[in-house]
């Protein structure tokens, strides 16, 4: 098995992706889109006045201090430094250096790593097998069309340009760009130019949808006989998914970001990710958490307090301190709009995690109905409405509390009646006809994109962004850089919320232990920031970014599974020398079946009589016996006992007078029969047969 | 190794189905339901047959519900409440979320309208659902370390599953009840190409043929239409789930059509609860529906209303659609009562109605009174019609499904014994395929598939991947390929099996390798009439003529094919020259050496080039 880590990501929209080579078969694994890199674009403009003066105010800022030339390469980004363009979208780079039809399968563990797969599949030479969760492809597909639309938005007002280079590059590819700039467009590297594309059609995303096979929760597809593929509970999200793939050379599993025990989503499943051979982790969501970041590394006595609390109970970690957590962030979330609410500002809410957004709907409309306030919540988005009715039709996918709610005819999420008595309306677009007539302010709108370049998000801060009674609510990340850059000076409070979206890092030793892979691959960055040291049993090994680990074949040996009826019809033999033994010549046909091999009947084989005799033979011929047992079918000869020509070498040879002339040579390697006649031949190797061993 | 299945229910008859089947070992109770036609203690299962001791949690390895219907369900509260069984019960999840729905209302019906003793209480069925497993279609689950689990797509009502079990190698199917047409709610059954060594199936048409359901739709709608049209009530005796739907999708769908505006009553707030848990289980529906979903629900129906007690005597035309179905008890039975004198009037009998059912009556012959439970008799001068399509498959579809699966042997299960009987005989006939009709206590036992299993070496596993074709003409082409025949299966006591290369073979029993090799130096040409070189050529060409795909390599002054090696042979004397001693100065010789393998070839090539002489 080999494991290339093509990307390892950004947090939570932007999944890690990785190729892997299983039984002479290539498998992607995931195909996400860096959106975060769109922030370098300059969003649709909705009044050009602010701009324009601020960018002004630091042109004469510069002119005042010509001398300071070094500061002036390192001068404050301002808005003019943002690509005002139609935006392209930055791929995983290292994956168009791999030729797409050598994939042979595509396997999406949550609809974000979906985003980046029509890039793939316009390619004339993809012909590989894509299979994902019917919900990670449904919600995938209404989140690219959701982008699709918004992006639109851009193609009116920088009208159609539909060249193959991207032009903005040229201009940024000088001294005179900030870094920060640089570095989102041309990598760390630099060599992140040919990741840019320009975003694909509806046609694309509905041709690359038609090549997905959806499956469910532990249904096992099994491709080409070979391989057999399970999707299996991750809790991310709703539909999100590990994997666990079965092959003649063992199992593997892959392990991508997961939440134990989740409010809304079906829980990580760990009963199907037991005792695999392999097992891939590759949630780096550690790596991007706050108490990492912060103190840099960690200390030695963390260190050891996180050994400590290994335990083999899986019960360790499904405590339910990291989902309260969860729940009181939430809660914060809601307390947050309805104080501002109270106040007379709106709330704009820009985070899209469609499970986060699910609970907040319910937890603010809850809140809004038991409180006095009357504020009308708003959810602008192409698919809302869509994505609103599927969510309530999905009960097999989410969290046991939610399942219940079936059991007892209720709405999976709260926002269904909501929607009936007009408490929460929804919009395709914030110019949809009806918004004008329905709009109120102080109000809370979900609006898309977190970005903060794309869709209604974009104007409505533009709208409220100096009123200070406002309030801004923001998926983590986005704050600093370039993010709000183009929307300063902000007056708007702004609350960024980091939400849960991995496995914490001193929770993996006992994950590990609970699991019990044979060999476990980790991010080589994950595993500096804690000792896995205590995990005896197995082997770890690390993985680094875009470079390819071959990780050994542990299973000794494939089985072969055969049918009873071919069984039964092999010719045994028992061996002279080792009673212990049988062995037997197979027959029939050798199957891959459901990932195993099977020998089955085929097509009766000719029954040849050459293939009745032995054709390997061991041991070795004491010459006299074979002698005897030639004179019993009345062939005569007679012994000549020979040196080789140095002396050493032993040779037998019978001479064969009756009824034809023939030499029988013996050796230690074998025995050579020496005849132009068949008869006397064929009489030979039965003798042999008589003496030898042989099959 | 054999499966053993035992039928405790539904054998040879329809109702109370409940099959028990023993796999490796393993136990499984597929299906505990009522008969809803009998009133003593045959209504159950006998379980006693499962264990004579009452210790069913050791007996049973897991029970699986179908679907939600009372033959199937309806035992479950009793066994798992009264009976004590604690072990595992799966269900879908649309059947978890409406079975409790339908045992409280046929409880309901039971012991508050036909005054019967209480047999489980709404505790039980909450109790007894609290223990039950929800799983999603093709999910795999894994309820032991042996035992597997899949369900496919049924049909027949919202969430009805057919269900794959697994142990070890041996692998069943049981069907519950299925459709294999697409209606208008709900899709047909699905379900992937297995290997099984027994299929048990419904039989429940075993000898009707139907044709196009749309005739038949049309012909209730015109039914009912008439009725109405004409001032009547029309009564469609119903379960609240199932064909309710499907009805009244298509009522209301003519309705639109036609713009009717007479009423379209459900007689309680079962059905309209019901259709809530049908707008949330959309997925479990046909296609149609799923894709009309996402712009407007159709379990939205526009022109259906609740209905009211004091609405069976109010006058003018409506549709009403009450439970129970077959018209068995309760509230259908008493609007049927007031209904049934006026010839106005129509009843729609939906489905099959199980013996011993008001339904039963009505549908059998044309009755002009009818006797009810406790002994009122009822004048029925009302119109009958049969609605005549029903979410069971009809013969065509067990015939394509069986032969779709080709098990090695089938059970058949849930029909009536005569037409049952004509099914087997077709089955055994045209598919060859071992078929039986057990009655209820009766078990079955066919035997199961055991694989031998071994481990391959590496080298027999590579050499078995590159095809190695053999072609052979000796009467008409023939195409072998023979190599699994090159591996070789080694069973040492006490140790698993091995299978080997027949190169590796003796490395396995620790043996030395021991060549037998045949040789013979062949006199191939009289000398001096051509160069040596052209004579190999000359050899080759004609050995590719008479030995059938030989490949054959040259070199200066040898040939090789196969094992075969033949050398120029320039000595005076060669120990390898036989029976011809003395003509050694006047002839060519090639010295031959080749392995036993290739004994047949070897000689080929011999007499080839003797015939060169």
């Amino acid at each position: 098995m080999e494991l290339t880590c093509l990307s390892k990501g950004d947090g939570f929209h932007y999944p890690p992706c990785h190729m892997l080579n299983l039984c002479g078969f290539r498998i992607l694994i995931d195909c996400p889109l860096d959106l975060s890199a769109i922030k370098i674009f300059s969003p649709v403009p909705s009044g050009v006045g602010s701009e324009a003066s601020e960018y002004l105010s630091d042109e004469s800022l510069d002119a005042q201090n010509p001398i300071q030339k070094k500061q002036k390469l390192e001068r404050q980004l301002t808005c003019a430094d943002l690509v005002c363009e139609e935006p392209w979208y930055k791929t995983v780079k290292a994956l168009h250096l791999w030729e797409a039809s050598f994939i042979d399968i595509v396997l999406i563990s949550n609809p974000m790593g979906l985003l980046g797969l029509p890039f793939l599949t316009q390619n004339p030479g993809f012909f590989a097998k894509i299979y994902m969760t019917e919900v990670t492809a449904k919600i995938g597909q209404l989140m690219m069309e959701d982008i699709v639309s918004m992006h639109k938005e851009f193609r009116c007002f920088h009208g159609p340009d539909n060249s193959s280079f991207p032009g903005w590059i040229k201009n940024l590819d000088s001294e005179q760009v900030p870094a920060l700039l640089k570095k989102v467009v041309f990598g760390e590297s630099g060599d992140d130019l040919g990741s840019w594309m320009r975003l694909y059609s509806l046609d694309d995303i509905e041709s690359c949808m038609k090549k997905v096979q959806g499956v469910k929760f532990a249904e096992e597809v099994c491709y080409n006989g070979t391989l057999i593929i399970k999707a299996l509970s991750s809790g991310l999200d709703i539909g999100a998914c590990n994997w666990l793939i079965n092959g003649p050379n063992g199992c593997l599993s892959y392990v991508s970001d997961s939440i134990f025990v989740s409010h809304h989503a079906r829980s990580f499943d760990f009963h199907g990710l037991k005792e695999t051979d392999v097992l891939i982790y590759s949630d780096f969501s550690s790596l991007q958490s706050a108490e990492v970041t912060e103190d840099g590394c960690i200390s030695p006595d963390s260190d050891n307090n996180y050994i400590s609390t290994i335990s083999d109970n899986k019960d360790s970690l499904l405590n339910t301190e990291d989902s309260l957590e969860e729940m009181e962030k939430l809660a914060f979330v809601c307390s947050c709009a309805a104080e501002s609410a109270d106040a007379g500002g709106s709330t704009l809410i820009t985070i899209t995690r469609i499970g986060i957004v699910l609970q907040l709907l319910e937890l603010l409309s809850n809140s809004l109905e038991s409180s006095s306030l009357k504020v009308p919540i708003f959810v602008i988005s192409s698919v809302a409405e869509e994505l609103l009715a599927y969510t309530n039709t999905i009960p097999e996918w989410l969290c046991e509390q939610r399942q219940e709610k079936l059991i007892s005819g209720e709405p999976s999420f709260g926002h269904l009646k909501f929607i009936k008595n007009k408490k929460i309306h929804l919009f395709p677009a914030i110019h949809s006809p009806n918004l004008i007539t329905s709009w109120q302010e102080p109000c809370i709108v979900f609006a898309s994109h977190w970005s903060l370049r794309l869709g209604p998000s974009v104007q409505l801060l533009q709208r409220w962004r100096g009123d200070p009674k406002s309030l801004l609510v923001l998926e983590d990340g986005i704050s600093s850089g370039l993010g709000l850059l183009p929307f300063r000076p902000i007056a708007m409070k702004i609350l960024q919320c980091s939400f849960l979206s991995g496995i914490r890092l001193q929770k993996l030793p006992t994950l590990v232990s609970v699991l019990q892979p044979k060999i476990f691959l980790v991010p080589d960055a994950v595993n500096q920031r804690i000792s896995l040291a205590a995990i005896k049993t197995i082997s770890i090994l690390n993985y680094f970014e875009n470079k390819t680990l071959h990780v050994p074949r542990i299973v000794d040996n494939p089985s072969v599974e055969i049918t009873t009826d071919l069984a039964s019809k092999l010719s045994w033999r028992k061996l002279r020398q080792r009673e212990s033994f049988g062995i037997a010549r197979l027959k029939g046909g050798l199957l891959m079946e459901d990932g195993k091999h099977r020998l089955v009947s085929g097509l009766e084989q000719e029954e040849s009589s050459g293939k009745a005799r032995p054709l390997r033979h061991w041991g070795s011929v004491a010459p006299e016996l074979l002698l005897d047992a030639l004179l019993k079918m009345g062939i005569k000869g007679s012994i000549e006992q020979s040196t080789g020509d140095n002396g050493s070498e032993d040779k037998s040879i019978i001479h064969i007078e009756n009824p034809n002339s023939g030499l029988i040579e013996f050796s230690e390697m074998g025995t050579a029969i020496i005849t132009g006649d068949e008869n006397v031949v064929s009489q030979v190797f039965q003798a042999i047969d008589g003496v030898l061993d042989g099959i | 190794m054999a499966i053993d299945c035992l039928v405790l229910g539904a054998g040879q008859e329809i109702g109370k189905s409940c099959v028990v089947v023993t796999i490796n070992g393993k136990r499984i109770m597929f299906d505990c339901g009522m008969h809803m036609g009998c009133d003593d203690h045959n209504r159950y299962p006998d379980f006693s047959l499962v264990s004579k001791s009452g210790d069913f949690d050791s007996a049973i390895s897991c029970i699986i519900i179908t679907h939600f219907h009372m033959d199937h369900v309806g035992a479950l509260p009793y066994f798992t409440e009264v009976c004590g069984y604690n072990g595992p019960i799966y269900m879908s999840y649309p059947t978890k979320a409406l079975s409790p729905l339908m045992l409280e209302d046929y409880r309901r019906v039971m012991v508050d309208r036909r005054g019967e003793e209480e047999l489980f209480t709404t505790t039980h069925i909450a109790n007894c659902m609290k223990k039950v497993i929800a799983i999603d279609l093709k999910q795999t689950i894994q309820v032991d370390e042996d035992l597997q689990i899949r369900a496919y797509y049924a049909g027949h009502v919202l969430g009805a599953v057919m269900v794959y079990a697994k142990v070890g190698d041996a692998a069943i199917v049981y069907t519950g009840d299925y459709n294999m047409t697409t209606d208008r709610h709900l899709g047909a059954a699905k379900i992937d190409r297995l290997q099984l060594d027994l299929l048990i199936s419904e039989s429940t048409y075993a000898t009707t043929i139907r044709g196009s359901k749309y005739p038949r739709e049309r012909e209730f709608l015109q039914a009912v239409h008439k009725c109405v049209a004409g001032g009547g009530k029309a009564l469609i005796p119903s379960f609240a789930l199932g064909r309710a739907q499907e009805l009244c999708m298509l009522l209301d769908d003519y309705w639109e059509r036609m713009n009717i505006k007479v009423p379209i009553y459900f007689s309680s707030g079962l059905t309209i609860q019901a259709n809530m848990y049908y707008k949330m289980l959309i997925s479990w529906t046909s296609q149609n529906v799923k894709e009309k979903h996402n712009t407007h629900n159709p379990f939205d129906f526009k022109n259906v209303k609740d209905f009211d007690r004091s609405l069976i005597h109010a006058p003018g035309p409506c549709v009403l659609f009450a439970t129970p179905g077959m018209l068995c008890a309760g509230f259908s039975l008493e609007v049927f009562k007031h209904w049934a004198p006026s010839p106005l009037n129509l009843v729609a009998l939906p489905g099959y109605s199980v013996a011993g059912t008001v339904g039963h009556k009505l549908m059998s012959g044309k009755p002009t009174t009818v006797d009810l439970y406790n002994g009122t008799k009822v004048d029925v001068r009302c119109k009958i019609h049969q609605v005549a399509f029903s979410p069971h498959t009809d013969a065509k579809g067990i015939m394509d499904l069986t032969k779709f699966l080709s098990p090695k042997n089938v059970v058949l299960v849930h029909g009536e014994k005569p037409s049952m009987l004509i099914l087997k005989d077709k089955i055994t006939s045209e598919l060859d395929i071992p078929c039986f009709v057990p009655a209820n206590g009766e078990t079955v036992s066919v035997a199961s598939t055991t694989y031998i299993k071994a481990n391959a070496s590496d080298m027999f596993l590579k050499s078995c991947s590159s095809p190695n074709f053999k072609f052979s003409n000796s009467t008409q082409l023939r195409v072998t390929d023979q190599r699994t025949a090159d591996g070789v299966l080694v069973i040492e006591k006490s140790k698993k099996a091995k299978i080997v290369h027949q190169d590796d073979v003796s490395d396995v029993l620790h043996e030395k390798n021991h060549v037998v090799s045949l040789a013979y130096c062949c006199p191939v040409k009289v000398k001096g009439e051509s160069d040596d070189v052209d004579l190999i050529k000359q050899l080759s060409a004609k050995i590719l003529k008479t030995v059938s795909g030989a490949e054959i390599h040259e070199s200066e002054n040898c040939l090789q094919i196969g094992s075969f090696n033949g050398t120029l042979c320039l000595k005076d004397k060669c120990v390898h020259r036989r029976d011809i001693s003395s003509s050694s100065e006047a002839v060519v010789f090639l010295c031959c050496n080749w392995s036993a393998a290739d004994l047949e070839l070897g000689w080929e090539i011999i007499s080839v080039m003797k015939q060169n002489m």
